[in-house]
């Protein structure tokens, strides 16, 4: 038995990841009950992933999570019997719970003390059990069982006729009398057993005596027999001298809770192994895409097979052979790319789904009713965006209930419905994932914005500038139009902070609002950050990729179209605008390439609203390229978002225009301003 | 005697701890999230013993062991019946749709491997 060893810690992880998602349906589940506190549908399911929680933790020896999911459990078995009614007394208890389990979890996985509401909570919980009696759980009693002295008891045992063709084995009842205690001896009365001539062998005429030395009260032995109680008889009985007996039959030390203790004491070792290392990041992937994905290796494997052929033979039809194979190696090598970035994909649903809670207790914090509407929740990201999409995402929600939306009684006022709406929205657009977060609430009040930037000196009274340049202010650093600073949203996180997060991701933040009728703020993220579309361009002897999505043109300017500028560096003159011109063989010290932008070419691209002119010899051509992460390899270097590897085996360093033009926007702000008072 | 055990259980944590437990010791496992699952799975199958949970969305444990036992070639097939020792009182309901034996749960793998050994070893 010993030889067998179970690979706790990977179900550990598991064990993990699959309790996050039975919190989440719970703390869902919870929050429909709000609405409709009679669904047993309902609360069948929260019962379950209390329920499944609590089975496998135990398994684990996650002994803090296993006592309280059995008071949520008891308490929730109670609701779902009809026995007690799902009250706004019970939500206030079970609500906080979510996070009290959350936090044991990652006590559990961390190795760290368990958090100090756990107990209080529980308290609560244990109220709503039947009777204060019974309040204390089940592994609590076991505990304070008094340790019974050990006593010696034989045990009469005698099966039906029909005990085995009903499908049991007297022995393994035997066998099982070696959980409760120690056999000392074992006697069988053959007594009954027919002459061969009427002997049905399939019948049991035999009965057993045991002897059991055991420390359980003849209860807990009577429990061995619970499961055939109605297939055999069975007897307790005391055994009357104490004299010891030595009949040392080589009983069987078979002691099954001494293992099962060391192996729950390993598990929990295991947890505090875990907690060094950070937790190892997992998907799971149906078996079928792992199916698909074998089945094009094995194309693919085909196809190499008929070039190496036809590269052996010759003449026309070699050719045409090669071809041919390379045309099958090139589609399917890019399938196995597309279906191998989609196993990266996850809903964004395990994003969306922490926010119902947090409207809900936002909207009960600051006063105001609030509709949360949620679409669009299948479409698929890549999953290490997901993660860094949380806060961004939580913030733009929470802005929109704490500043966009009136309190009811302004909102009756205005002729408006008394409970405002927050809607998310998620789609696909053109390679990009769409996410808008919008409001039906006051609007951004252009003038108290431009009235807040002038203060800031942001921008000059005289300015002439247009709403949406002057909405995007609210994007600046240390901005906040509230009148008051609630503890809600005034937590010194702006949202220049989640625009700056939205950027981290190689996406951008648009915002479009009219006074009175709402704000909806608009995030555009690209699929994944494995691969990017880019424009491969030359630069003296290198070559750099500027991803496509920020490419606007290309053209070789006139001499004319190029002008210096004071102090900061040349612009060129497009259609009547300014755009400031970025050397890279400056900024990447290349020394043998075109200086002269009349004999360059430029290459027009644009972050954050703002064009910059990248100065480059040529332009390659568009392709995918697969990007590799300087920092792991090497380190952060800024302008650059990474590096990629060329067909011909050669380093290309992809440019990160966002950070380009962070960097020269205030120059170039800074230029437009001389060229203005020159 | 076939070798191959069905796990059926909504908790993919439990089912991939019997599996690996049961490989260890030298059996073919397959799976399914639910009863309904489990019926599927078992058609046709020649199943040495079968071990199912018996909270589950869709069809329970229970109502699964009935099922089964109607579906041909699965009379006889032994179950163990999972539970918590909330669902004791089950247990004469288990056993009266068919269950051959039963094991409470929080469980180790070890529990599992003795009663594997005392039903289909």
């Amino acid at each position: 038995m010993s030889d067998i060893q179970i690979d706790m810690d990977g179900l550990l992880d598991t064990f993990f990841e699959e309790a996050e998602e039975h919190l989440a349906a719970f703390e869902n589940g919870l929050l429909e009950l709000e609405d409709n506190p009679g669904n047993r549908d309902v609360v069948a399911r929260i019962f379950r992933a209390a329920h499944s929680i609590k089975g496998a933790s135990g398994t684990f020896g996650l002994t803090d999570v296993t006592r309280f999911t059995h008071a949520l459990e008891t308490v929730l078995d109670r609701v779902r019997s009809g026995d007690l009614a799902y009250s706004r007394e019970l939500a206030q208890v079970f609500l906080p719970s979510v996070d009290v389990l959350r936090a044991l979890m990652r006590a559990a996985r961390e190795g760290s003390a368990a958090p100090a509401e756990a107990a209080s909570i529980r308290v609560e919980l244990e109220k709503f059990f039947v009777g204060s009696a019974s309040a204390a759980p089940h592994a609590d009693a076991k505990a304070a069982a008094p340790v019974s002295a050990s006593r010696e008891v034989r045990v009469h045992f005698v099966p039906k006729l029909e005990f085995m063709s009903r499908g049991m084995d007297p022995l393994a009842m035997v066998r099982d009398l070696a959980d409760v205690g120690e056999i000392v001896s074992r006697e069988i009365d053959a007594s009954k057993v027919p002459e061969l001539s009427c002997l049905d062998p399939e019948q049991m005429h035999l009965s057993f005596w045991i002897g059991l030395k055991t420390e359980k009260t003849d209860k807990e032995i009577a429990e061995v027999f619970a499961f055939v109680d109605d297939l055999c008889t069975f007897e307790i009985v005391a055994k009357v001298e104490a004299a010891p007996v030595v009949v040392k039959e080589a009983a069987p030390e078979v002691h099954e809770h001494a293992p099962a203790e060391k192996t729950a004491a390993a598990a929990a070792d295991h947890g505090g192994g875990a907690k060094a290392a950070a937790p190892a990041a997992t998907i799971r992937v149906s078996t079928d895409k792992v199916d698909k994905l074998l089945d094009l290796v094995s194309e693919i494997v085909i196809a190499q097979a008929m070039i190496v052929d036809a590269s052996r033979a010759s003449g026309q039809d070699a050719e045409t052979r090669l071809n041919e194979a390379l045309g099958s190696l090139d589609r399917h090598t890019r399938e196995l790319q597309e279906r191998v970035m989609s196993i990266r994909m996850v809903p964004l649903a395990s994003v969306f789904g922490r926010l119902p809670r947090m409207v809900r207790d936002l909207a009960a914090t600051v006063g105001k009713k609030v509709r949360l509407v949620v679409e669009g929740e299948t479409t698929e990201i890549d999953k290490s965006m997901v993660e860094q999409l949380s806060d961004p995402l939580t913030h733009l929600v929470r802005n929109a209930v704490d500043h966009g939306l009136e309190f009811p009684e302004d909102r009756i006022k205005k002729g408006k419905p008394e409970e405002g709406v927050v809607r998310i929205r998620a789609f696909h657009q053109g390679g990009n994932v769409i996410i808008e977060v919008s409001d039906d609430g006051k609007g951004l009040d252009t003038a108290v914005i431009r009235a807040k930037a002038e203060r800031l000196g942001i921008v000059t009274p005289d300015a002439v500038l247009t709403n949406d340049q002057i909405h995007d202010f609210i994007f600046s650093a240390g901005f906040s139009t509230a009148a008051k600073v609630t503890d809600v949203s005034g937590r010194g996180v702006g949202m220049d902070v989640v625009k700056r997060n939205v950027e981290a991701l190689k996406g951008s933040l648009s915002l479009s609002t009219e006074l009175g009728t709402g704000t909806a703020m608009r995030l555009r993220l690209p699929l994944t950050l494995a691969i990017v579309d880019g424009l491969a361009v030359r630069v003296g002897a290198q070559t750099f990729v500027v991803p496509l999505l920020s490419v606007l043109e290309s053209f070789r300017p006139g001499p004319s179209q190029v002008r210096g500028v004071l102090g900061s560096g040349e612009v060129i003159d497009m259609r009547g605008t300014s755009v400031p011109i970025v050397r890279l063989h400056e900024l990447m010290n290349e020394p043998n390439a075109e200086r002269d932008p009349s004999r360059a070419l430029l290459c027009i691209v644009e972050a954050n609203g703002q064009s910059l002119a990248l100065l480059v010899d040529d332009v390659i051509g568009q392709a995918q390229f697969v990007v590799k992460s300087l920092e792991v390899n090497y380190r952060k270097v800024p302008s650059l978002m990474g590096a990629t590897i060329l067909g011909d085996g050669r380093v290309a360093m992809i440019v990160d225009v966002q950070s380009l033009a962070r960097h020269t926007g205030r120059g170039a702000d800074a230029s437009f301003s001389a060229s203005e008072a020159a | 005697m076939s070798k191959l055990v069905l796990v059926v259980d909504d908790s993919l944590v439990i089912r991939k701890m019997v599996c690996q437990t049961l490989v260890k010791l030298g059996f073919e496992t397959c799976e399914a999230a639910d009863g309904m699952a489990g019926l599927e799975a078992a058609k046709g199958k020649e199943l040495a013993l079968v071990i199912t949970d018996y909270n589950m969305p869709r069809m329970n444990g229970l109502e699964f062991i009935k099922e089964l036992r109607t579906v041909d070639g699965h009379k006889f097939t032994p179950v163990v019946f999972l539970t918590t020792e909330m669902e004791e009182t089950l247990r004469n309901e288990a056993r009266a749709a068919g269950a051959t034996a039963w094991v409470v749960k929080p469980f180790q793998p070890e529990k599992i491997i003795s009663v594997v050994q005392k039903i289909a070893a």
